[in-house]
Parts: C-alpha cells; sequence; structure tokens
C-alpha cells in the first residue's frame, strides 16, 4: 500500500513545500549576492548603498563592543511596550464605547478625525509634555495604533451575532456576563489581526520617535549614522529592524494558533 | 388562571420614520405542561411575541403573566428559548455549552459536569462532551442546543422555528425527541414555525395568527387521538390531512 493515491499527494505536498522554500531561498541569495556583486564592481554607490560584506563588518564591530545590545534591547523595549500599550488601551476604549452606545454615538466623529491625523505629527507635542525620554517614545508607540485598534475591535464588537447575546439573555445574563462570554470570544480573531496590523505601526512610531530625540536606540542609529554619512550603519538597523519585526510578528501568529483554534 | 397568560398584548417598533403596530389585542392562556403552536403569514409578529413571554422587551401595552407570577424585564422567570440556528458557542466545547446557562445563573459548579453528561444521553448524544460544535452535524448540535436550553430546568420553553434550518430527516427525528422528552419532564411549550405539518404534529392546540398587525385570529384544537401519537405517527394518521386541510384553507383566507 505504499502508492496509494493518498500517498502520493502527501508527497505532491512536501514536494511543493520544497519546492516553494527553494526560491524563496534562492530569492535571499539573489538580493544579497547581487546587492555585494553590484556594489564590488561599483554599478551603484558603495558609498550610499553600502554592501553586505560591510553592513556584515559594521555589525560585527558593533557586537564586539557592545554597543548593539544596548541599541536593541531599548528599540526592543519600546516597541514591545509600546505595542502593548496601544493595543490594550486601544480594545479597553472599545470595551468602553461598546458598554456606552450613547457615549460612542458622542465619540464617532472624533475617531475618524483623529484616525485620519498622522499621529507621528505629534511627536514634538509628546516630547515637549513627556519629556525627551523612553517615555514619549513608548507613548509614540502605543499612539500611533491606539485609535485604529478601538476601531476595528469595536466595530468587531458590535458585529458579533446578536442571537448570542440573546441565548444568554434567556438565561438571564448581565451585561458584563455576555461580554465576557459572548462578544469578548467571538472577536478575538478580530482583535488578534489587529495585533499584527499593530506590530508594524508600533515600529514606524518607536522609530520615528528615536529619529526625533533618542539616544540610543536603533531609530537613533539610523539618524546618527546618516548624519556622519555612514550608511553601512543604516543599513545594519534596517536588517536587524526587519529581523525582529519578523519574530514578533511570528510570535502573534502563534498566540493566534493558540487562542482561535476553535473560533470557526 | 392558566400557566401562562398573555393579557391585552399590543406592541409596537417605532423608527425614526414611523410607528408601526406589530402586536394587537393579543389576549390567550396556556395551560401548565400543555404544548401548543404559533403559526401565520411572515409578520404577524410570531417570533416578537415569543420575546415578550420571556421577557427579552417589554409590550408596549399589556402583561405576561407565567405561573401566576408578571413578567418584566426585571423579573423574567425562567425560560427555555431555541432559535432558529442552534448559536452554540464555537470556542466553547460541548460540554460547556450545555452547562453555560448554570455557569451564568452561578449554579454549584461541581454538578455542571454531570448534569451535562445526564442531558447529553438524554438528547441521545453520547461521548461528545469534550468535542467543539464544528465536528457535530447540524442535527446534533440542534440536540446540543435542547440539552443546553433544558439545563437550567426551565418554567416553559420558546421554540423559534428550531428545525427549519435542519434537513428533513433530522428535522423529523428531532420533533419526536422534543416531543418525547418535554412530554417526560411535563415542560410548558411554545413553538413558533411556518410548517402546518409540524405544527399539528408536535402541538395540542395550533394558534393562528394573522398579519398587520398581529392578531389572534383563530385556534385549532387537535383531536385528542392526535394528541396521543408521537410527531413522526400523526403524520401517518388519517385524521391528519383533515386537520391539515381546515387550517390550510384558514391560512389560505388570510390572503
Amino acid at each position: 500500500m505504499d502508492n496509494t493515491p493518498f500517498k502520493q499527494y502527501q508527497q505532491m505536498l512536501k514536494k511543493e513545500k520544497r519546492f516553494v522554500r527553494l526560491y524563496q531561498l534562492i530569492i535571499l541569495l539573489i538580493f544579497f549576492g547581487g546587492w555585494e556583486l553590484l556594489s564590488r564592481f561599483e554599478w551603484i554607490d558603495r558609498l550610499i548603498f553600502s554592501s553586505p560584506t560591510h553592513v556584515w563588518q559594521t555589525f560585527i564591530g558593533k557586537v564586539s563592543d557592545g554597543s548593539l545590545t544596548l541599541h536593541v534591547g531599548v528599540t526592543l523595549m519600546e516597541t514591545i511596550i509600546g505595542f502593548i500599550a496601544g493595543t490594550l488601551l486601544g480594545t479597553l476604549i472599545a470595551i468602553i464605547l461598546w458598554w456606552s452606545p450613547l457615549l460612542s454615538k458622542v465619540l464617532d466623529p472624533y475617531l475618524v478625525i483623529l484616525n485620519a491625523m498622522p499621529k507621528v505629527a505629534l511627536g514634538p507635542i509628546l516630547i515637549v509634555a513627556l519629556g525627551p525620554g523612553y517615555f514619549s517614545i513608548i507613548a509614540m508607540g502605543a499612539l500611533i495604533s491606539i485609535i485604529i485598534t478601538t476601531i476595528v475591535v469595536y466595530t468587531a464588537f458590535k458585529g458579533v451575532d446578536p442571537n448570542y447575546s440573546k441565548v444568554l439573555q434567556t438565561f438571564r445574563a448581565t451585561r458584563w456576563q455576555i461580554f465576557k462570554e459572548v462578544i469578548l470570544p467571538a472577536s478575538f480573531p478580530t482583535i488578534i489581526s489587529t495585533l499584527k496590523v499593530n506590530v508594524g505601526l508600533s515600529w514606524v512610531g518607536v522609530i520615528v520617535g528615536e529619529f526625533l530625540v533618542a539616544s540610543k536606540g536603533l531609530g537613533y542609529l539610523i539618524i546618527y549614522g546618516f548624519q556622519v554619512f555612514n550608511f553601512n550603519l543604516v543599513l545594519m538597523s534596517l536588517l536587524i529592524i526587519a529581523f525582529f519585526a519578523t519574530i514578533m510578528y511570528q510570535v502573534v501568529e502563534l498566540i493566534e494558533k493558540m487562542i482561535i483554534k476553535n473560533n470557526a | 388562571m392558566e400557566f401562562l397568560n398573555l393579557e391585552n398584548i399590543h406592541h409596537s417598533y417605532f423608527s425614526s420614520t414611523q410607528a408601526k403596530d406589530v402586536l394587537c389585542d393579543i389576549n390567550l392562556g396556556i395551560r401548565e405542561g400543555e404544548f401548543v403552536s404559533f403559526i401565520g403569514p411572515s409578520g404577524c409578529g410570531k417570533t416578537t411575541l415569543l420575546s415578550i413571554i420571556a421577557g427579552l422587551f417589554p409590550p408596549t401595552e399589556g402583561k405576561v403573566y407565567i405561573d401566576g407570577e408578571e413578567i418584566s424585564t426585571q423579573n423574567q422567570s425562567l425560560i427555555g428559548y431555541m432559535l432558529q440556528q442552534d448559536y452554540l458557542f464555537p470556542w466553547k466545547n460541548i460540554e460547556d455549552n450545555i452547562t453555560i446557562g448554570l455557569k451564568i445563573m452561578a449554579r454549584s459548579q461541581k454538578t455542571h459536569k454531570v448534569t451535562a453528561n445526564a442531558l447529553l444521553r438524554e438528547v441521545g448524544l453520547v461521548n461528545v462532551g469534550s468535542n467543539y460544535p464544528r465536528e457535530l452535524s447540524g442535527g446534533m448540535r440542534q440536540r446540543v442546543a435542547l440539552a443546553r436550553t433544558l439545563a437550567v430546568n426551565p418554567k416553559i420553553l420558546l421554540l423559534d422555528e428550531p428545525f427549519s434550518a435542519l434537513d428533513y430527516q433530522s428535522k423529523l427525528k428531532l420533533e419526536d425527541l422534543v416531543v418525547e422528552t418535554l412530554k417526560a419532564y411535563q415542560k410548558t411549550a411554545v413553538l413558533v414555525t411556518h410548517d402546518i405539518g409540524e405544527a399539528i404534529a408536535m402541538s395540542e392546540r395550533v394558534f393562528l395568527f394573522s398579519a398587520n398587525p398581529g392578531t389572534l385570529h383563530r385556534v385549532f384544537e387537535i383531536p385528542e387521538a392526535l394528541q396521543q401519537l408521537s410527531p413522526f405517527d400523526v403524520r401517518q394518521h388519517p385524521a391528519y390531512s383533515d386537520v391539515f386541510q381546515d387550517i390550510w384553507k384558514e391560512l389560505e383566507s388570510l390572503g
């Protein structure tokens, strides 16, 4: 029974997966290899675009003098706190809006305005108000995702089939019980998908915040590298950001799998 | 005084542009342990009336009494409500779905598992307690919904077209199960349905409503001989088609 159609199908799936992985790897190699070659032959400006080997040397240098861990640590901490704060506060506001339909009607136009406004433009005000430190950068990372989280999660709360609530109402459930047993769990898939968006947004907020004031962090390294015209440093920071943003995204996906396996 | 009494129920829905009367001057009484059906054309306010009995919202005018007590949104009686679909919570397993009512009412936790298992056996399902709703067929899920409704030991069951989303075979089986179970527990039940056959097969009396606004048009007594039979057997009985014709003609005359 080695050659049943099912076995063949499984083998086909495996083969396809290997094929996809192979091409993903090839793209990666072409990107870095091409970059290196273009830079070696000076088809692109080595000063601006650097090259993988130079970026790597900078990376090794920064790791060995210990400064990189500090910068990465600071930015990661700011981003993670900003991300969690933004998501929690946004969800909290959504809960309050769900709780009070009147309040949500009153606040509706303000949410639209706040959502449309580019939050990074508030950066200078934040820095003056909260001081040029971690706090204002974290605030920036959070602020950028609060409003969109509020809007998306609140819409999800309202979109839950009212018949689920009706079932609980017939058991004389309180509004809080309905929220806890129906509205919140039914909205988990949406909340998780806003988490995915917020990962990216928080990085934007934190990096822009660091552009403005920081003396530590990856955003600071980028600005510093730009000012002293060391683009090795700029590109290295970019690659590190890409790496950690991807990891955060993967973690969110893992949480998603754990939480909503049965939320069909 | 009957077990369930509706007195002069009027109900209107208001929107920003108009007020619409959906129920007008409804008076009726239902005996304890009786199974009755509400039928009528769409827009006759059957489902609205069911929600009012459940105490989900108050009628614009009139009073509802269950077991001598007046019902209001503050003082809901213990009712069981089955909807057109099962509305099991997909993120809870079957056992937790059945005991959700007990959990909401904060009855003792220890007995939940026992209750769930006993009820599952009652509705003809075994060894599915730890499964999730998506793993069950439509008919099985509606059985679980029945178990969930019975778990809190309600005084009265309100069935809002609970079989309409099922395939015909599951529907017939579930009709038998519901009638049998409710008889065993001696529960009073009100069934809302579009299906004349279903109403005859399951009930002792059929209340026919007319629409715009919804009023009680006529009450049909189902013959004693049919009341004794299971819904499936009622459909085979010679008297069944006469009753069907009666109700059909009356329903047609409403236009």
